[in-house]
Protein backbone atom coordinates (compact mmCIF):
# COMPACT_ATOMS: atom_id res chain seq x y z
CA UNK A 1 0.00 0.00 0.00
CA UNK A 2 1.53 3.63 -0.54
CA UNK A 3 1.37 6.48 1.77
CA UNK A 4 -0.56 9.71 -0.12
CA UNK A 5 1.74 12.51 -0.79
CA UNK A 6 2.53 14.42 2.16
CA UNK A 7 1.68 11.75 4.66
CA UNK A 8 2.97 12.64 8.37
CA UNK A 9 2.44 9.95 10.55
CA UNK A 10 0.39 11.00 13.28
CA UNK A 11 2.49 10.45 16.04
CA UNK A 12 5.05 12.65 14.34
CA UNK A 13 2.67 15.36 13.41
CA UNK A 14 1.72 15.36 17.64
CA UNK A 15 5.42 15.57 18.23
CA UNK A 16 6.10 18.20 16.13
CA UNK A 17 2.93 20.53 17.72
CA UNK A 18 3.96 19.68 21.15
CA UNK A 19 7.69 21.17 20.51
CA UNK A 20 5.91 24.05 18.74
CA UNK A 21 4.09 24.79 22.05
CA UNK A 22 6.73 24.43 24.05
CA UNK A 23 8.81 26.39 22.64
CA UNK A 24 6.43 29.27 22.12
CA UNK A 25 5.49 28.76 26.39
CA UNK A 26 9.37 28.63 26.98
CA UNK A 27 9.51 31.98 25.66
CA UNK A 28 7.32 33.84 28.27
CA UNK A 29 8.08 34.37 32.27
CA UNK A 30 6.82 32.22 34.64
CA UNK A 31 4.22 32.38 37.31
CA UNK A 32 3.48 30.71 40.70
CA UNK A 33 0.49 29.49 42.55
CA UNK A 34 1.04 28.07 46.46
CA UNK A 35 -0.97 27.97 49.13
CA UNK A 36 -0.53 30.16 52.60
CA UNK A 37 -2.65 30.21 55.61
CA UNK A 38 -5.88 32.00 54.24
CA UNK A 39 -5.77 30.95 51.25
CA UNK A 40 -4.36 30.77 47.59
CA UNK A 41 -1.43 33.31 46.55
CA UNK A 42 -0.89 34.00 42.81
CA UNK A 43 2.08 35.33 41.88
CA UNK A 44 3.00 36.40 38.02
CA UNK A 45 5.97 38.59 36.51
CA UNK A 46 4.22 40.46 33.80
CA UNK A 47 5.59 43.67 32.35
CA UNK A 48 1.73 44.55 31.38
CA UNK A 49 -0.16 46.82 33.32
CA UNK A 50 -3.46 46.33 31.63
CA UNK A 51 -2.80 42.63 29.85
CA UNK A 52 -3.70 40.58 32.97
CA UNK A 53 -2.42 37.38 33.53
CA UNK A 54 -4.20 36.56 36.59
CA UNK A 55 -7.67 37.19 36.80
CA UNK A 56 -11.21 36.28 38.77
CA UNK A 57 -13.59 33.21 37.22
CA UNK A 58 -15.48 33.44 40.07
CA UNK A 59 -16.81 33.49 43.80
CA UNK A 60 -14.07 30.85 45.12
CA UNK A 61 -11.85 30.55 41.63
CA UNK A 62 -9.04 31.96 40.39
CA UNK A 63 -6.86 31.74 36.89
CA UNK A 64 -3.19 32.24 36.35
CA UNK A 65 -2.27 31.88 32.94
CA UNK A 66 1.36 31.71 30.46
CA UNK A 67 1.80 32.02 27.05
CA UNK A 68 0.32 33.54 23.93
CA UNK A 69 -2.02 36.51 25.36
CA UNK A 70 -5.11 36.45 23.13
CA UNK A 71 -5.24 32.61 23.49
CA UNK A 72 -5.39 32.38 27.63
CA UNK A 73 -7.75 35.69 27.05
CA UNK A 74 -9.75 33.46 24.92
CA UNK A 75 -9.76 30.83 27.43
CA UNK A 76 -10.43 33.17 30.34
CA UNK A 77 -13.40 34.56 29.30
CA UNK A 78 -14.73 31.14 28.01
CA UNK A 79 -14.13 30.34 31.48
CA UNK A 80 -15.87 33.44 33.21
CA UNK A 81 -18.95 32.18 30.67
CA UNK A 82 -19.06 28.52 31.70
CA UNK A 83 -18.88 29.89 35.62
CA UNK A 84 -21.47 32.58 34.94
CA UNK A 85 -24.10 30.53 33.17
CA UNK A 86 -23.93 27.91 35.17
CA UNK A 87 -24.02 29.41 38.59
CA UNK A 88 -27.07 31.59 37.31
CA UNK A 89 -28.44 28.43 35.73
CA UNK A 90 -28.61 26.47 39.13
CA UNK A 91 -26.87 27.95 42.47
CA UNK A 92 -23.84 29.75 42.69
CA UNK A 93 -21.99 26.58 45.03
CA UNK A 94 -22.34 24.61 42.35
CA UNK A 95 -19.51 26.17 40.40
CA UNK A 96 -16.51 24.60 40.82
CA UNK A 97 -12.63 24.49 39.53
CA UNK A 98 -12.91 20.61 39.10
CA UNK A 99 -15.39 21.24 36.17
CA UNK A 100 -13.85 24.12 34.74
CA UNK A 101 -10.48 22.46 34.75
CA UNK A 102 -12.22 19.88 32.56
CA UNK A 103 -13.53 22.43 30.58
CA UNK A 104 -10.63 23.39 29.79
CA UNK A 105 -9.09 19.92 29.32
CA UNK A 106 -11.63 19.27 26.73
CA UNK A 107 -11.22 22.19 24.68
CA UNK A 108 -7.76 22.16 24.81
CA UNK A 109 -7.39 19.08 24.32
CA UNK A 110 -9.71 19.47 20.97
CA UNK A 111 -7.58 22.10 19.61
CA UNK A 112 -4.10 20.20 20.00
CA UNK A 113 -5.28 17.11 18.02
CA UNK A 114 -8.03 19.27 15.57
CA UNK A 115 -6.48 22.46 14.89
CA UNK A 116 -3.03 23.14 12.95
CA UNK A 117 -1.48 25.11 15.59
CA UNK A 118 -1.92 24.29 19.13
CA UNK A 119 -2.54 26.90 21.90
CA UNK A 120 0.62 28.08 23.79
CA UNK A 121 -0.68 28.36 26.97
CA UNK A 122 -0.31 27.09 30.42
CA UNK A 123 -2.71 27.54 33.20
CA UNK A 124 -4.13 27.00 36.64
CA UNK A 125 -7.10 27.08 37.39
CA UNK A 126 -7.50 27.07 41.95
CA UNK A 127 -10.31 27.11 43.84
CA UNK A 128 -10.06 28.34 48.11
CA UNK A 129 -12.48 25.80 50.29
CA UNK A 130 -13.31 26.29 54.17
CA UNK A 131 -9.89 25.12 54.62
CA UNK A 132 -6.46 24.87 53.45
CA UNK A 133 -7.06 20.73 53.07
CA UNK A 134 -10.47 21.77 50.60
CA UNK A 135 -7.90 24.23 48.72
CA UNK A 136 -7.92 22.54 44.78
CA UNK A 137 -5.16 23.55 42.55
CA UNK A 138 -4.80 22.12 38.94
CA UNK A 139 -2.64 22.55 36.30
CA UNK A 140 -3.48 22.31 32.20
CA UNK A 141 -0.89 22.11 29.62
CA UNK A 142 -1.30 22.73 25.82
CA UNK A 143 -2.44 19.66 25.21
CA UNK A 144 -5.42 19.38 27.08
CA UNK A 145 -3.83 17.45 30.32
CA UNK A 146 -4.65 18.46 34.07
CA UNK A 147 -2.41 17.52 36.72
CA UNK A 148 -4.22 17.87 40.69
CA UNK A 149 -1.78 20.03 42.07
CA UNK A 150 -0.94 20.28 46.42
CA UNK A 151 0.45 23.57 48.10
CA UNK A 152 2.57 24.73 44.88
CA UNK A 153 2.90 25.14 41.42
CA UNK A 154 4.54 27.30 39.13
CA UNK A 155 3.61 27.53 35.44
CA UNK A 156 5.42 29.24 32.27
CA UNK A 157 9.03 29.18 30.43
CA UNK A 158 11.63 27.97 33.39
CA UNK A 159 8.60 25.99 35.17
CA UNK A 160 10.88 23.37 36.17
CA UNK A 161 13.52 25.70 38.00
CA UNK A 162 11.14 28.05 39.42
CA UNK A 163 9.22 24.94 40.89
CA UNK A 164 12.74 24.41 42.68
CA UNK A 165 12.76 26.87 43.67
CA UNK A 166 9.64 27.64 45.34
CA UNK A 167 10.00 24.24 46.96
CA UNK A 168 12.65 24.90 48.56
CA UNK A 169 11.14 28.04 49.79
CA UNK A 170 7.75 26.13 50.31
CA UNK A 171 6.15 25.13 53.76
CA UNK A 172 2.39 24.51 54.90
CA UNK A 173 0.53 27.35 56.78
CA UNK A 174 2.90 29.88 55.76
CA UNK A 175 1.67 33.70 56.38
CA UNK A 176 1.06 35.92 53.41
CA UNK A 177 4.13 38.10 53.42
CA UNK A 178 6.18 34.81 53.78
CA UNK A 179 4.35 33.11 50.75
CA UNK A 180 4.40 36.17 48.74
CA UNK A 181 8.38 36.98 49.31
CA UNK A 182 8.71 33.18 48.78
CA UNK A 183 6.84 33.18 45.47
CA UNK A 184 8.66 36.38 44.27
CA UNK A 185 11.90 34.85 45.39
CA UNK A 186 11.30 31.45 43.36
CA UNK A 187 10.57 34.34 40.27
CA UNK A 188 13.64 35.24 40.69
CA UNK A 189 16.83 34.59 38.96
CA UNK A 190 19.47 33.12 40.90
CA UNK A 191 22.18 35.92 41.55
CA UNK A 192 19.54 38.13 38.93
CA UNK A 193 17.36 40.88 40.12
CA UNK A 194 14.37 40.74 41.53
CA UNK A 195 11.26 41.79 39.50
CA UNK A 196 10.60 45.56 40.19
CA UNK A 197 7.24 45.57 42.12
CA UNK A 198 5.59 47.24 39.00
CA UNK A 199 6.49 44.13 37.23
CA UNK A 200 4.96 41.73 39.89
CA UNK A 201 0.87 41.05 39.21
CA UNK A 202 -0.26 39.75 42.34
CA UNK A 203 -3.24 38.68 43.53
CA UNK A 204 -5.04 36.11 46.56
CA UNK A 205 -8.01 34.05 46.67
CA UNK A 206 -8.80 34.84 50.42
CA UNK A 207 -11.38 32.47 52.06
CA UNK A 208 -11.78 34.91 55.08
CA UNK A 209 -13.47 37.70 52.80
CA UNK A 210 -17.23 37.78 52.34
CA UNK A 211 -18.69 36.81 49.06
CA UNK A 212 -16.00 36.62 46.13
CA UNK A 213 -12.66 35.88 47.45
CA UNK A 214 -10.56 37.16 44.78
CA UNK A 215 -8.48 39.71 45.26
CA UNK A 216 -5.97 41.81 43.64
CA UNK A 217 -2.84 43.61 45.92
CA UNK A 218 -1.42 46.48 43.93
CA UNK A 219 0.47 49.92 45.28
CA UNK A 220 1.12 50.51 48.92
CA UNK A 221 -0.68 47.68 50.16
CA UNK A 222 1.50 45.33 47.77
CA UNK A 223 4.89 46.85 48.50
CA UNK A 224 4.42 46.86 52.32
CA UNK A 225 3.86 42.98 51.95
CA UNK A 226 7.15 42.57 49.51
CA UNK A 227 8.97 44.64 52.82
CA UNK A 228 9.61 47.26 50.21
CA UNK A 229 9.28 49.93 52.62
CA UNK A 230 13.14 49.86 53.88
CA UNK A 231 13.31 52.11 56.69
CA UNK A 232 10.33 50.85 58.87
CA UNK A 233 12.96 47.52 59.01
CA UNK A 234 15.79 49.18 59.77
CA UNK A 235 14.03 50.17 63.52
CA UNK A 236 13.36 46.82 65.28
CA UNK A 237 10.87 47.32 68.21
CA UNK A 238 11.21 46.11 71.20
CA UNK A 239 7.67 44.89 71.79
CA UNK A 240 7.37 43.33 67.80
CA UNK A 241 10.72 42.20 68.21
CA UNK A 242 9.56 38.48 66.65
CA UNK A 243 7.64 39.78 64.40
CA UNK A 244 10.15 41.71 61.48
CA UNK A 245 12.23 38.49 62.15
CA UNK A 246 9.63 36.38 60.39
CA UNK A 247 8.07 38.71 58.13
CA UNK A 248 12.00 39.35 56.73
CA UNK A 249 11.73 42.76 55.18
CA UNK A 250 15.26 41.39 53.36
CA UNK A 251 14.32 37.95 52.13
CA UNK A 252 12.89 38.64 48.77
CA UNK A 253 16.76 38.33 47.04
CA UNK A 254 18.05 36.16 49.59
CA UNK A 255 17.84 32.84 48.97
CA UNK A 256 19.00 31.27 52.16
CA UNK A 257 16.79 33.62 54.45
CA UNK A 258 14.92 32.86 57.33
CA UNK A 259 11.27 32.24 55.84
CA UNK A 260 12.85 28.49 54.80
CA UNK A 261 12.66 27.26 57.79
CA UNK A 262 10.19 25.54 58.46
CA UNK A 263 10.25 23.33 55.13
CA UNK A 264 10.08 20.22 56.14
CA UNK A 265 10.89 18.43 52.03
CA UNK B 1 -18.07 16.81 20.11
CA UNK B 2 -17.81 16.12 23.91
CA UNK B 3 -20.78 17.18 26.08
CA UNK B 4 -19.97 18.60 29.19
CA UNK B 5 -23.26 17.86 31.28
CA UNK B 6 -23.43 20.69 33.46
CA UNK B 7 -24.44 23.04 30.40
CA UNK B 8 -27.46 23.88 28.21
CA UNK B 9 -27.63 21.33 25.29
CA UNK B 10 -25.12 23.12 22.71
CA UNK B 11 -23.97 25.80 25.28
CA UNK B 12 -20.36 24.66 25.10
CA UNK B 13 -19.50 25.25 21.25
CA UNK B 14 -20.29 28.75 22.10
CA UNK B 15 -18.39 29.24 25.21
CA UNK B 16 -15.42 30.26 23.81
CA UNK B 17 -16.63 31.95 20.66
CA UNK B 18 -16.13 35.62 22.22
CA UNK B 19 -19.65 38.01 20.93
CA UNK B 20 -17.79 41.08 21.46
CA UNK B 21 -20.22 42.51 23.82
CA UNK B 22 -19.63 42.32 27.48
CA UNK B 23 -22.87 41.97 28.50
CA UNK B 24 -24.16 38.06 30.27
CA UNK B 25 -27.46 38.91 29.31
CA UNK B 26 -26.49 39.46 25.86
CA UNK B 27 -25.01 36.20 25.63
CA UNK B 28 -27.46 34.15 27.25
CA UNK B 29 -29.75 35.81 25.23
CA UNK B 30 -27.77 34.69 22.07
CA UNK B 31 -26.87 31.04 22.92
CA UNK B 32 -29.73 30.03 26.01
CA UNK B 33 -32.53 32.34 25.62
CA UNK B 34 -34.34 30.15 27.91
CA UNK B 35 -33.00 30.98 30.88
CA UNK B 36 -33.51 34.80 30.71
CA UNK B 37 -36.68 35.83 32.35
CA UNK B 38 -39.24 37.73 31.16
CA UNK B 39 -39.07 35.87 27.42
CA UNK B 40 -41.56 33.76 27.81
CA UNK B 41 -44.77 33.20 25.47
CA UNK B 42 -47.83 35.85 26.60
CA UNK B 43 -49.65 34.21 29.13
CA UNK B 44 -52.94 33.06 28.37
CA UNK B 45 -54.81 35.23 31.21
CA UNK B 46 -53.12 38.03 32.98
CA UNK B 47 -51.52 37.03 36.48
CA UNK B 48 -50.47 38.72 39.29
CA UNK B 49 -52.65 39.28 41.73
CA UNK B 50 -52.24 35.74 43.53
CA UNK B 51 -48.74 35.69 42.73
CA UNK B 52 -46.80 36.38 46.06
CA UNK B 53 -45.74 40.38 46.46
CA UNK B 54 -43.28 42.10 47.72
CA UNK B 55 -43.93 45.50 49.33
CA UNK B 56 -42.19 48.38 50.96
CA UNK B 57 -38.32 49.23 50.50
CA UNK B 58 -36.91 52.55 51.28
CA UNK B 59 -33.30 54.50 50.51
CA UNK B 60 -31.88 57.50 52.03
CA UNK B 61 -28.50 58.83 51.17
CA UNK B 62 -26.45 59.86 54.30
CA UNK B 63 -22.48 61.14 54.84
CA UNK B 64 -20.52 59.56 52.11
CA UNK B 65 -23.41 56.76 51.77
CA UNK B 66 -26.24 55.79 51.47
CA UNK B 67 -28.62 53.23 53.02
CA UNK B 68 -31.19 50.66 52.31
CA UNK B 69 -33.81 48.88 54.29
CA UNK B 70 -36.82 46.58 53.70
CA UNK B 71 -39.50 44.93 55.61
CA UNK B 72 -40.05 41.81 55.80
CA UNK B 73 -43.31 40.56 54.42
CA UNK B 74 -44.59 39.50 50.91
CA UNK B 75 -48.06 38.87 50.76
CA UNK B 76 -50.89 37.65 48.18
CA UNK B 77 -54.38 39.86 47.82
CA UNK B 78 -54.99 39.61 51.83
CA UNK B 79 -52.70 36.59 52.44
CA UNK B 80 -49.60 36.61 53.94
CA UNK B 81 -47.34 34.54 52.05
CA UNK B 82 -44.24 34.93 53.43
CA UNK B 83 -43.25 36.43 57.16
CA UNK B 84 -39.24 36.28 56.21
CA UNK B 85 -38.90 37.60 52.62
CA UNK B 86 -35.89 39.17 51.49
CA UNK B 87 -36.17 42.12 49.04
CA UNK B 88 -32.60 43.66 49.56
CA UNK B 89 -29.93 42.46 47.30
CA UNK B 90 -26.64 43.47 47.22
CA UNK B 91 -25.94 43.58 43.88
CA UNK B 92 -21.83 44.11 43.56
CA UNK B 93 -19.18 45.73 46.31
CA UNK B 94 -20.60 48.95 46.03
CA UNK B 95 -24.89 48.87 44.75
CA UNK B 96 -27.93 47.48 46.25
CA UNK B 97 -31.21 47.02 44.92
CA UNK B 98 -34.94 46.35 46.40
CA UNK B 99 -37.81 44.89 44.56
CA UNK B 100 -41.03 46.22 44.90
CA UNK B 101 -43.91 43.84 43.03
CA UNK B 102 -44.35 40.30 42.17
CA UNK B 103 -41.74 38.61 43.90
CA UNK B 104 -40.61 35.85 42.03
CA UNK B 105 -40.05 37.98 38.86
CA UNK B 106 -38.01 40.02 41.09
CA UNK B 107 -36.07 37.78 42.54
CA UNK B 108 -35.35 36.31 39.21
CA UNK B 109 -33.86 39.73 37.96
CA UNK B 110 -32.31 40.66 41.00
CA UNK B 111 -30.26 37.15 40.19
CA UNK B 112 -29.38 38.32 36.66
CA UNK B 113 -28.55 42.08 37.10
CA UNK B 114 -26.00 40.60 39.64
CA UNK B 115 -24.55 38.24 37.37
CA UNK B 116 -24.49 41.12 34.74
CA UNK B 117 -22.39 43.43 37.04
CA UNK B 118 -19.68 40.82 37.84
CA UNK B 119 -19.32 39.83 34.61
CA UNK B 120 -18.62 43.05 33.20
CA UNK B 121 -16.22 43.62 35.79
CA UNK B 122 -14.14 40.22 35.22
CA UNK B 123 -14.48 40.69 31.59
CA UNK B 124 -13.10 44.24 31.21
CA UNK B 125 -11.21 44.46 34.40
CA UNK B 126 -13.18 47.63 35.60
CA UNK B 127 -16.23 47.87 38.10
CA UNK B 128 -19.38 49.64 35.34
CA UNK B 129 -19.81 53.42 36.12
CA UNK B 130 -23.17 54.34 38.90
CA UNK B 131 -24.67 56.12 35.65
CA UNK B 132 -23.74 52.35 33.58
CA UNK B 133 -25.19 50.34 36.14
CA UNK B 134 -28.31 52.63 37.00
CA UNK B 135 -29.26 52.13 32.87
CA UNK B 136 -28.55 48.80 32.49
CA UNK B 137 -30.97 47.97 35.32
CA UNK B 138 -33.05 49.75 32.99
CA UNK B 139 -32.93 47.83 30.02
CA UNK B 140 -33.55 45.03 31.95
CA UNK B 141 -36.66 46.30 33.37
CA UNK B 142 -37.73 48.06 30.05
CA UNK B 143 -37.03 43.65 28.88
CA UNK B 144 -39.79 43.07 31.40
CA UNK B 145 -42.48 45.75 30.09
CA UNK B 146 -44.93 42.74 27.90
CA UNK B 147 -44.68 40.70 31.58
CA UNK B 148 -45.71 43.88 33.65
CA UNK B 149 -48.69 44.13 30.76
CA UNK B 150 -49.46 41.11 32.24
CA UNK B 151 -49.33 41.94 35.91
CA UNK B 152 -45.60 40.70 36.54
CA UNK B 153 -44.82 43.87 37.57
CA UNK B 154 -41.38 44.30 39.08
CA UNK B 155 -39.85 47.84 40.18
CA UNK B 156 -36.82 47.87 41.94
CA UNK B 157 -34.81 50.87 43.82
CA UNK B 158 -31.23 51.13 42.90
CA UNK B 159 -28.57 52.60 45.41
CA UNK B 160 -24.97 52.70 44.63
CA UNK B 161 -21.90 54.30 46.48
CA UNK B 162 -20.32 56.39 43.63
CA UNK B 163 -16.80 56.42 44.67
CA UNK B 164 -16.43 59.34 41.88
CA UNK B 165 -18.30 61.46 44.22
CA UNK B 166 -18.12 60.14 46.99
CA UNK B 167 -21.32 59.79 47.51
CA UNK B 168 -24.21 58.14 48.04
CA UNK B 169 -26.83 58.04 45.05
CA UNK B 170 -30.18 56.88 44.71
CA UNK B 171 -32.08 55.67 41.32
CA UNK B 172 -35.97 54.87 40.74
CA UNK B 173 -38.05 52.95 37.87
CA UNK B 174 -41.18 52.83 36.62
CA UNK B 175 -42.33 49.43 34.92
CA UNK B 176 -40.94 51.02 31.23
CA UNK B 177 -38.19 51.71 32.45
CA UNK B 178 -36.12 54.57 33.91
CA UNK B 179 -33.71 55.03 35.83
CA UNK B 180 -34.56 58.73 37.43
CA UNK B 181 -32.10 59.82 39.87
CA UNK B 182 -33.95 60.93 43.05
CA UNK B 183 -32.27 63.02 45.59
CA UNK B 184 -31.81 62.43 49.55
CA UNK B 185 -34.13 59.72 49.73
CA UNK B 186 -36.56 57.58 47.89
CA UNK B 187 -39.48 54.31 48.75
CA UNK B 188 -41.45 51.82 46.31
CA UNK B 189 -44.10 49.67 46.79
CA UNK B 190 -47.37 49.40 48.52
CA UNK B 191 -46.19 51.44 51.93
CA UNK B 192 -44.33 53.77 50.05
CA UNK B 193 -46.69 56.66 50.71
CA UNK B 194 -46.42 56.34 54.44
CA UNK B 195 -42.98 55.97 54.25
CA UNK B 196 -42.73 58.85 52.24
CA UNK B 197 -44.33 60.72 54.68
CA UNK B 198 -42.46 59.51 57.69
CA UNK B 199 -38.72 60.15 56.20
CA UNK B 200 -39.49 63.13 54.75
CA UNK B 201 -40.00 64.52 58.23
CA UNK B 202 -37.20 62.96 59.79
CA UNK B 203 -34.89 62.86 57.06
CA UNK B 204 -31.76 64.95 57.72
CA UNK B 205 -29.03 65.67 54.83
CA UNK B 206 -25.02 64.12 55.64
CA UNK B 207 -26.67 62.22 58.89
CA UNK B 208 -24.87 59.38 59.84
CA UNK B 209 -25.23 56.06 58.78
CA UNK B 210 -26.72 55.27 61.83
CA UNK B 211 -29.07 57.74 61.83
CA UNK B 212 -30.27 57.69 58.23
CA UNK B 213 -30.79 53.92 59.67
CA UNK B 214 -32.69 54.52 62.15
CA UNK B 215 -34.61 57.05 60.13
CA UNK B 216 -35.88 54.32 57.67
CA UNK B 217 -36.54 52.14 60.20
CA UNK B 218 -39.43 54.85 61.59
CA UNK B 219 -40.42 55.35 58.09
CA UNK B 220 -40.40 51.36 57.49
CA UNK B 221 -42.62 51.00 61.14
CA UNK B 222 -44.99 53.75 59.80
CA UNK B 223 -45.78 52.29 56.72
CA UNK B 224 -46.47 49.31 57.98
CA UNK B 225 -48.86 50.36 60.65
CA UNK B 226 -51.02 52.05 57.56
CA UNK B 227 -50.33 49.38 54.97
CA UNK B 228 -51.66 46.11 55.51
CA UNK B 229 -49.10 44.53 53.16
CA UNK B 230 -46.21 45.88 55.13
CA UNK B 231 -44.85 44.42 57.78
CA UNK B 232 -43.43 45.59 60.86
CA UNK B 233 -40.73 44.47 63.09
CA UNK B 234 -41.60 40.70 64.15
CA UNK B 235 -40.65 40.63 67.27
CA UNK B 236 -41.87 37.37 69.15
CA UNK B 237 -40.14 35.22 65.95
CA UNK B 238 -37.19 37.88 66.03
CA UNK B 239 -37.60 39.15 62.16
CA UNK B 240 -36.50 42.37 61.71
CA UNK B 241 -35.92 44.56 58.56
CA UNK B 242 -33.13 43.82 55.89
CA UNK B 243 -30.53 46.78 56.34
CA UNK B 244 -27.36 47.33 53.57
CA UNK B 245 -25.27 50.49 54.29
CA UNK B 246 -23.18 50.97 51.59
CA UNK B 247 -20.19 53.53 52.15
CA UNK B 248 -16.69 53.96 50.38
CA UNK B 249 -16.16 50.41 52.79
CA UNK B 250 -18.11 48.81 50.64
CA UNK B 251 -21.90 46.71 50.78
CA UNK B 252 -22.24 46.13 54.69
CA UNK B 253 -26.05 44.16 55.39
CA UNK B 254 -26.18 45.03 59.43
CA UNK B 255 -25.95 41.97 61.31
CA UNK B 256 -29.65 40.93 62.88
CA UNK B 257 -28.44 42.12 66.10
CA UNK B 258 -27.40 45.16 65.49
CA UNK B 259 -31.09 45.80 63.62
CA UNK B 260 -32.31 44.27 66.46
CA UNK B 261 -31.02 47.01 68.87
CA UNK B 262 -31.99 49.38 66.64
CA UNK B 263 -35.59 47.93 66.83
CA UNK B 264 -35.72 47.97 70.19
CA UNK B 265 -34.81 51.69 70.71
CA UNK B 266 -37.37 52.62 68.32
CA UNK B 267 -39.63 50.35 70.11
CA UNK B 268 -39.57 51.66 73.42
CA UNK B 269 -39.81 55.36 71.96
CA UNK B 270 -43.11 54.41 70.70
CA UNK B 271 -44.61 52.68 74.16
CA UNK B 272 -44.92 56.56 74.81
CA UNK B 273 -45.59 58.07 71.46
CA UNK B 274 -47.10 55.31 69.17
CA UNK B 275 -46.92 57.61 66.17
CA UNK B 276 -42.89 57.66 66.20
CA UNK B 277 -41.06 60.74 67.02
CA UNK B 278 -42.71 64.21 65.99
CA UNK B 279 -40.35 66.62 63.82
CA UNK B 280 -40.30 70.58 65.66
CA UNK B 281 -42.58 72.86 63.59
CA UNK B 282 -40.49 75.48 62.66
Amino acid sequence: MSMPFGYVPAEQQMRDKADYARKGIARGRSSVVLQYEHGILFVAHNASRALHKISEIYDRIGFAAVGRYNEFEALRLGGIRYADVNGYTYDRGDVTARGLANLYAQSLGMIFTESIKPYEVEIVVAEVGRSAEEDEIYKLTFDGSVTDEHGMVAIGGQAEAVAGRLKERYHDGMTLPEALQAGVAALTEPDGERPPTSQMEVAVLDRNRPHRKFLRLTGARLERLLGDTAPKAAEPEPPAAEEPKNSGPDAPTAPDGDIDTGSGD
Amino acid sequence: MATHRDLPTGMLSNLFLDTGSPSFTEFLGNYAPDLLPGRRDALATPAGADLPHATTIVAATCAGGVVMAGDRRATSGNMISQRDVEKVWRTDDFSCMGIAGTASSGIEMARLYKVELEHYEKREGRTLSVEGKANRLATMIRGNLPMAMQGLVVVPLFAAYDPEEGKGRIFSYDVAGGPYEQRNYHMIGSGSIFARGSLKKLYREDAEPQEAVLACLQALYDAADEDSATGGPDVTRSIWPIVAVITEEGFNRLPDEEVAGLVRTMLDGRMNRPDGPIAPLR
